[in-house]
Parts: structure tokens; sequence; C-alpha cells
């Protein structure tokens, strides 16, 4: 365990608050001033940075983080680019924010499992959100995280039967992503009813905090889920915030939802 | 025989690459089709209707001119263009569609690059009353109007992807995300012999009648087994097909034939068993065409069906372990055959299938006289004249025009 997740959540905790995980594109609009959104975020009151890094094929993403990914790709962003160049300038702007990255697996396996997770390890990545890597495929990839110290953080999602979540949650890394809606990344006006009770009976299986993401937007969202979950993610709506109306409106956006956060 | 070495394994390829919240799906997909297997009245329904509608055994041709002018083994031709919509697909589509009403589901999704799957999927959602959404690339689209005017014709919505290389690749991503908005109630006919556990699995023996039936055809026709057989591969679901029921035999030659688009020493190609490296795209590690950051290259070929950057799992193994051959055709070979069989057999390959044709006259001479070549006539070209004509026609045999 890399334990500066674990510590973020806990002083969260101790402040009352509920943990903000805010995801933005690396590379997107350009490697250097993705750098710049990244400390917005955390001005604007992110306690967590998920660093997404593109893939040419994100199944898992809606057209809010697609068009991202394919600026990002057009910037020239690459797995190796973002570690050498993204991740140790938003390390030395943002010293105590622990940063995860967020991509597919066929980029994991094109650098090497092990040569990643080491040279990302170096840089202070904390852990790593793969969306198409479930639990059966994840065990040697999971073996190779732990020897480094990588948090492999495992998703949940409303599909999910009760027995597999708890198995998930039991044995989760860093924290467990509760995947809020069936569905792609992106925001949803309303999220779905039966979303607290799987929070709830995610969180008391789980040996590691529990996060709610995918379809929040909202400062009232947060509040609500906050009440089941220790923290929610947030992305394409800072991710389309960033884009379209700049630094200052995603570093807005952030602490208002941050403010939904605090109890 | 059967080289899967565990439950949607093939050696280092296959396996179940997806967001969490397929994962169900998939699994409660695996149990269904287990038990559907297992259930004697599915097979007898699938046959029943594979036989008054599908119009099968697809025959086994003698290609007399062929042989005659390619001077070796005697060339036979697999005919699944004879099958009703023209091509293979339609063994898979009602396959599936009829798995997915036992499943209980209510609507079907599929992709398609070139659209015979989109038709033949569309075809099998008219007659079991289902309604189906097509997801196509805007490009092909455009390139394919024809199909796109039969799908509709057939009750079909066809909804155009924009995004990526906007093809066959970004057309199933399209899918793959409405399946995960719309898993319950809905399945996801997947056309090639690839995608997530059980996909690679379930297709391969829908089409493997195709194989079946040769076996006994060939049997009847020249007294044996083929010595080989030619299917061209893009993701691989007419070669697993007529391949599979063969895999065991090693005195049958199998060869598959990829993609060489404008060149192998091009980019613009679609030879993923050649010159693609281990990845995991669109729900499975296969070999995929990628650069060395792990981004999906764009494939490139002249038909549709070939144009996309991964091969099944299945197809990947064999080839790797050299039970399957593997060749490369060009875009101008696959025309010059596509010529060659349309003047001396009298018949319009697809595009696809034109490549399998292209390798023909080498494999034959290989093989030498007296001995039987199998080629898998995948599919009629019907679809792809109006790419074929733009390239101009050649002038007519024997008459002056």
């Amino acid at each position: 365990m890399s334990g500066e997740i674990a510590q973020t959540f806990a002083q969260a905790k101790a402040r009352g608050e509920g943990v903000l995980v805010t995801y933005a594109m690396a590379g997107d609009p350009d490697l250097p001033r993705s750098v710049d959104v990244f400390a917005a975020l955390v001005e604007g009151g992110a306690d967590v940075l998920e660093i997404g890094v593109a893939f040419s094929d994100p199944i898992a993403d809606g057209p809010v983080i697609q068009g991202a990914a394919e600026r990002a790709l057009k910037a020239g962003s690459t797995l190796k680019r973002v570690l050498d160049e993204v991740v140790p300038e938003v390390r030395k702007r943002c010293p105590q924010t622990p940063l995860v990255i967020m991509t597919y697996v066929n980029l994991i396996m094109a650098m090497g499992e092990a040569r990643y997770a080491k040279l990302a390890r170096e840089r202070g990545v904390s852990g790593t959100i793969l969306p198409d890597l479930p639990p059966e495929e994840s065990a040697s990839l999971r073996a190779t995280f732990d020897a480094e110290g990588m948090d492999l953080i495992p998703l949940c999602a409303p599909t999910t039967p009760p027995a597999r979540a708890e198995a998930i949650a039991k044995d989760g890394r860093g924290f467990v992503y509760c995947v809020s809606v069936s569905g792609v990344t992106g925001m949803r006006a309303e999220l779905p009813p039966d979303l607290s009770q799987r929070l709830d009976l995610v969180r008391k299986a789980a040996s590691v905090p529990v996060v709610a993401g995918f379809g929040i937007s909202t400062a009232e969202q947060a509040r609500t889920l906050s009440a089941h979950a220790d923290g929610v993610v947030v992305g394409s709506a800072l991710v389309r915030a960033a884009h379209t109306e700049g630094l200052e409106a995603a570093k807005a956006l952030c602490a208002d939802i941050k403010r939904g956060l605090r109890r | 025989m059967t080289t899967e070495t565990a439950a949607g394994r093939f050696g280092r390829y296959g396996g179940r690459y997806v967001p969490e919240t397929l994962v169900p799906a998939l699994q409660e997909l695996e149990e269904a089709y287990a038990t559907a297997s297992a259930d004697p009245a599915f097979g007898e329904e699938v046959a029943r209707v594979l036989r008054e509608y599908v119009g099968r055994p697809t025959t086994l041709t003698p290609a007399r001119r062929l042989t005659e002018a390619w001077g070796g083994a005697n060339v036979w031709l697999k005919r699944e263009d004879l099958a009703h919509t023209g091509a293979h697909k339609i063994n898979n589509t009602v396959g599936q569609v009829l798995l997915a009403r036992r499943m209980g589901k209510k609507r079907i999704i599929a992709e398609t690059g070139a659209g015979q799957h989109g038709v033949a999927t569309a075809t099998a959602c008219a007659l079991f009353g289902l309604p189906c959404e097509v997801y196509m690339g805007a490009l092909d689209v455009e390139r394919q109007a024809l199909n796109v005017f039969r799908m509709r014709a057939l009750g079909a919505v066809v909804r155009p992807v924009e995004s990526g290389s906007r093809t066959l690749k970004d057309a199933m991503n399209e899918a793959m995300r409405t399946w995960v908005s719309q898993v319950s109630d809905t399945h996801y006919v997947i056309g090639s012999a690839a995608g997530p556990h059980p996909y690679p699995t379930v297709v391969r023996d829908f089409q493997a009648v195709i194989g079946r039936e040769l076996r006994t055809q060939a049997q009847a026709a020249f007294g044996g087994l083929p010595d080989a057989i030619i299917a061209c591969v893009g993701g691989g679901s007419n070669a697993i097909g007529v391949l599979h029921p063969f895999i065991g035999d090693a005195s049958v030659r199998l060869v598959g034939v990829e993609a060489g688009g404008h060149g192998l020493h091009t980019k613009q190609h679609g030879a993923s068993l050649t010159l693609g490296t281990e990845g995991v795209l669109h729900g499975s590690r296969s070999l995929v065409l990628q650069d060395e950051d792990g981004q999906i290259q764009e494939a490139h070929s002249i038909s549709a069906g070939l144009d996309y950057p991964g091969v099944g799992p299945e197809l990947a193994h064999l080839a790797k372990t050299g039970r399957m051959e593997v060749r490369i055709a060009t875009d101008d070979e696959a025309l010059a055959a596509f010529y060659e069989v349309a003047r001396l057999e009298g018949i319009l390959p697809a595009l696809e299938t034109s490549h399998a044709f292209a390798r023909g006259r080498e494999l034959a001479r290989e093989l030498g006289a007296g001995k039987h070549l199998v080629i898998n006539c995948s599919g009629r070209g019907d679809k792809d004249v109006a790419t074929i004509s733009a390239r101009g026609v050649p002038p007519p045999v024997g008459v002056k025009e």
C-alpha cells in the first residue's frame, strides 16, 4: 500500500469532510498546460488527483473525456511523456496531493507492468485505475503493483452482484471506486435511487475508503453522496469546464463541489 | 479438438478485459450459452433455421476453370456467398439472436464495418421480431450506402459513429459503450470471433457449421479431407468457422490470408497476425496493430471487412503456434483475384474473399496435381461494386466491345 492515499482520507475524515477526487486529462490542451489544470483543481479544493492518460480506444468514456483524449493524443501525449513531463511538475506544485493514474490496460502492457509500476512510483504516483481490467484479469498485474507499493484501485459497478461487490471491497487497494451509473463517464442530471444502498454495502465490506464516481457534477450530488461514501470523483464536468471556460471555471466548480462535501 | 486452454483462453490470448459493469452480463451470457449448448432443442432450432431460412448446407463447388488455370491441386469453393444475405455472417447472427431471445433480452445492438454483419443482424432481428440498432463508423456509412439501405429497409436503426477513425473499431467502441448503459435488457451481437469471453467461443461455434459441412461434403466429393483450406482473416469469423473443425487433422494445411493493403512496408494494411504485437483491444488480449506506446493504429484495406487492427484470440494462438499459416494479399492482388474468379468461375466474390483467392494459385501449385484445395468463398461481392468499378473495368473476354 502506498500510504499517501490512506493518509489523505484520514485527514479529511478528521476535518469532517468528504474527499474530493478530481480527474483531468494529461496533455489536454497540451502537456505543460495540463499541469496548470491539475494545479487549479488542487487550488479549488481537490484532495486527490486522477491523472488521465489518453488511449486511442477509450470504451469506458463518454464524449467529454473522449474529446479530451483526442486532444491529448494530438498534442503528443504518451504514458512515458506523462510520467516524465506531467507527473513530476504536478508533484512539485501540489506536493501534498496523492496522484492516481487513470488509463487503459493496453498502455500499461505496452510499457511493461513492472517497468510502469516502478517508474510511476518513483515519480510520485500512489495508485492506478484501469477501467477495463476486472478482478479476473488483474491477479498478476496487482501482484507486480503490490511489490512496488502501487495501489491498483478496484471498481464496483451498479450491475456487480452484492457478493462480488463485497469481495472486491474487502480486497481493495487505495480506495474502492464505486461506479454510480451503468454507463460511461459523463455528467448525469439524476443518479440512480439505489446508489446510496449500494455504497453502504460496499463501505461495510471495504478495508479501504469508498468513493462514488461517474455522473457527478454538482455540490448537491456530492452532499447527498457524502453521507454514504468517503468521497466523490468528478471528471467530465471539470474537463469540460477547463476546456470550454478555462482554469478559473474549473477551480470554481471544484470549490463549489468541495463545499458540498463539508459536513 | 479445441485450442481453448482454459475458459476463454487460447494460450496467451483471450480473456475478458471490459468495464466491471459488463462482467456480470458476460457471465450471464456464458452461462446461458452453456445451458443452450447442452440443450438438444436449442441446437435443433438453430439447425432448422439454418436449413429452412439461411439455405444451408451451402454447396461445395468444384472450380474447374480455376483448377485448370492455376495448374496444380483441384480447387473447390465452399459457397458461403450463397447463404441468405450473401455471406457467412448470418450463421452467427441467427444463433446469437435465438440465444438472446432465450435469455429474455428485449433489444439487439451490433457493430458493423462493411455492413454485412449489420445486415445479417438486422435480418435475424426482423425474422424474430426484435428491435435492432447497428453502430457503424461514419466513414463506412458513406462508403457502404447499399448495406445502410438494406439495414434500414429491414427495420434497423443505423447509428453513425463520428469518433476516432470513424470505421469499424470506433463502431465497436461505441457499441460497447451503449451496451454498458443498457446492459440489463440488451444483447450485443458481436460479428467477429473477437471481443471479450465468451464471444470468441460463441461466434466460432456458430460459424463452425461451415467446416463441419465441408468435412462431410469433402468426403462425398473426393473421398477424404482437403489437403489445404484457405480463408481470409480480418477479425476472423469465417476463417475460424471453416478451419476449426480441422485443427486436429494434421494432414490439413490451414491458411489464413490477411489484408496487405498498400503493402506491409507501408503502415496501411490490416496484417495484425503478421505484424501485430500482444495487446488488449475490444475486450480480449490478442495480436494488435499498435505503436510502441500502446496506441491502436488505424488499419487499411480496400475491403472494409478486413479493415481492422485486431484479430480474434483463437486465430492469434493458431498463428503463433504454427498450426495456421499466415499469408498476405495486397489491395491490388485482391482486385486482380476478383476479376480472375469472376471471369473463370462466374462468381463475383466479396473483396474480403478475394484476398483468399489471391493466394490460391501459389497454394494450388505448392500442393500439386491430385491434391484438394478448398477456398472459403465467404461472401458475394455485390456490396463492393462501387469500390471496384471506381477503379475501371478490364476489357471483356473474347468479344470486341
